[in-house]
């Protein structure tokens, strides 16, 4: 069964972009642009991993990430954040909130790919 | 400041000079246990034993004798006062002075930092959160970046890739290299909007506040008859700053015309301003007075008076600080301010006295007024300022009244239980 990755941007040019990328990689790639009901179609998505955009219309990243956290059978689910502030008290409070990795834009393609590589590995071996 | 502290300096100075006690009371001629007791203020010293004892010492009687400085009470009082979930010994506040004055200097000290920066953590917090433009451009500048930066390199790297998905980048990367040339010259003019090199505080209200402070926001020359072209402007950075303090000076203009200086200060003479009674006097509305107090020279009203005036979406659109009262700008103050409730219910002047929580706890008496702003055709819905003139209250007045508990802004305010709370406070350990 192929792995699944969701990812939560609202820039449909980056979503592309990771899209293509993984899709090589052999993973199976749902995207979703909007804040709001991410909590939701994470849960109906059940991916193997999630990455996702802080500054999403409707709640932001953080609040997402919270929320997952809060869910027991979520708490272990990777999660790669992606931000534009990169700013040392934004990744303080993505890692309070339960953050499994944070990446800074612009990112280059090898880092995201080294990361989801690293997270799903991670995840597999717990 | 009465002196109760002489013996303790004496035994601070006694101990710098590695003298023992006993040491020095022969040298005086009284005996080691009646040193001992003026050592402790338990006996008053003063004549010929104070110049002798300062002999003995080195030092002159004068510094034996000096009062600890009044500033340094008085920073350790706001300090005691600040304290959260400390309740220091306040009246052994001189006592402590005078036996550790270099503790209570460090203390009073880490204390003014403190304060200085929680000043600086409240404006870089209100500029990053309230400087819509400056953030949305960043995101925006990076995020394009991303994008290109991302599909770039997969046109780049992939060795083989299908020909709509190549298209698809193609057209992609061009969009992104449009959209990031638009952001980027955005950003850039809106940064570059200042002639001034040192000083890019990029915010016109800030510019605007900035400059009326420097001139006390007073303006002799428009007193004397003269306009807001009159009015030197060159000084400030950027066009917007300049266009928005003109329009400020044109309603000075307006309120010193309806009410002359010679004739408030004839109104003033020996009496704490009674807005209401002004405007009838000079009939005019109560706005104008309270913005015309706000800026007569220091010195008119006795005690410090402050200004803000907002509009209806609650956003500040001029202040004029008075210390102990602090104002956020770009409107995210707290709900609790007489000068929004005015918003409420217009056109009805508001008295009210009010203790803002945070660093001094000072009370503030507050007149507050909204009013319709004039429309231009007719069934124009009018959009309503408000503007609230903030008195201090003189420190044990005799004019106790009941003060009612407001914030600064959600974001620095202490009050953990209020109602009204926006968003978290960063001084909470919550945050």
């Amino acid at each position: 069964m192929s792995r699944k990755v969701l990812l939560i941007e609202d820039e449909p040019n980056i979503a592309e972009a990771i899209r293509f990328l993984l899709t090589r990689e052999g993973w199976l790639v749902e995207t979703h642009a909007e804040g709001s009901d991410a909590v939701q179609v994470i849960q109906g998505a059940n991916p193997d991993l999630v990455i996702l955009d802080v500054m999403l219309p409707g709640k932001s990243g953080m609040e997402i990430l919270r929320d997952l956290r809060e869910i027991e059978d979520l708490q272990g689910l990777p999660v790669l954040m992606l931000t534009a502030r990169g700013q040392s008290r934004d990744r303080e409070m993505a890692e309070n909130a339960g953050v499994s990795r944070f990446m800074t834009k612009p990112f280059s393609n090898a880092e995201v790919l080294t990361a989801v590589r690293d997270l799903h590995a991670q995840a597999t071996r717990s | 400041m009465r002196d109760t502290l002489t013996g303790s300096r004496i035994r601070e100075r006694r101990q710098i000079a590695g003298l023992r006690q006993a040491s020095l009371a022969r040298q005086v001629g009284i005996s080691a246990s009646y040193l001992n007791l003026i050592e402790h203020n338990r006996r008053r010293i003063g004549g010929k034993l104070l110049v002798d004892i300062a002999n003995a010492l080195a030092v002159e009687p004068s510094l034996l004798t000096q009062g600890i400085e009044a500033t340094l009470i008085s920073a350790l009082r706001e300090a005691a006062a600040d304290a959260v979930g400390q309740k220091a010994e306040v009246d052994g506040l001189e006592e402590f002075a005078g036996r550790f004055p270099g503790w209570a200097g460090v203390l009073a000290q880490m204390h003014r930092r403190v304060v200085s920066l929680e000043r600086t953590v409240e404006t870089l917090s209100d500029r990053l959160t309230h400087d819509p433009h400056l953030a949305a451009s960043m995101h925006e500048v990076l995020s394009t970046a991303a994008a290109i930066r991302s599909t770039a390199a997969i046109l780049a790297e992939t060795q083989e890739i299908e020909p709509e998905w190549q298209d698809r980048f193609h057209r992609n990367l061009h969009q992104d290299a449009e959209r990031l040339a638009d952001s980027s010259k955005s950003l850039v003019a809106y940064l570059d909007d200042s002639e001034s090199a040192e000083d890019r505080r990029g915010v016109p209200s800030e510019d605007v506040e900035a400059f009326f402070d420097a001139n006390g926001h007073h303006f002799p020359q428009i007193e004397e008859g003269g306009t807001s072209s009159d009015i030197d402007l060159s000084k400030l950075d950027s066009s917007a700053a300049r266009s928005v303090t003109k329009s400020f000076l044109d309603i000075y203009v307006a309120d010193a015309r309806a009410m002359p200086l010679a004739e408030v200060q004839a109104a003033l003479t020996g009496a704490e301003p009674d807005p209401l009674q002004l405007a009838a006097r000079f009939s005019v509305d109560v706005a104008t007075v309270l913005r015309r107090l706000a800026a007569l020279p220091e010195g008119y009203l006795g005690r410090p008076t402050g200004l803000v005036v907002c509009d209806a979406s609650g956003s500040i659109l001029f202040s004029k600080p008075v210390p102990g009262f602090a104002m956020p700008r770009f409107g995210e103050a707290c709900p609790l301010w007489p000068v929004f409730q005015a918003l409420s219910r217009p056109l009805v002047p508001i008295r009210k006295r009010v203790v803002q929580l945070g660093r001094t706890a000072a009370e503030f008496d507050c007149y507050a007024y909204a009013w319709p702003q004039t429309v231009s055709a007719y069934d124009d819905a009018p959009v309503y300022h408000s503007v609230m003139l903030v008195r201090a209250v003189e420190e044990g007045g005799q004019d106790a009244q009941f003060a009612t508990r407001v914030g600064p802004s959600c974001r620095v305010c202490p009050n953990g239980d209020c109602k009204s709370r926006r968003e978290p406070s960063i001084l909470s350990e919550g945050f």
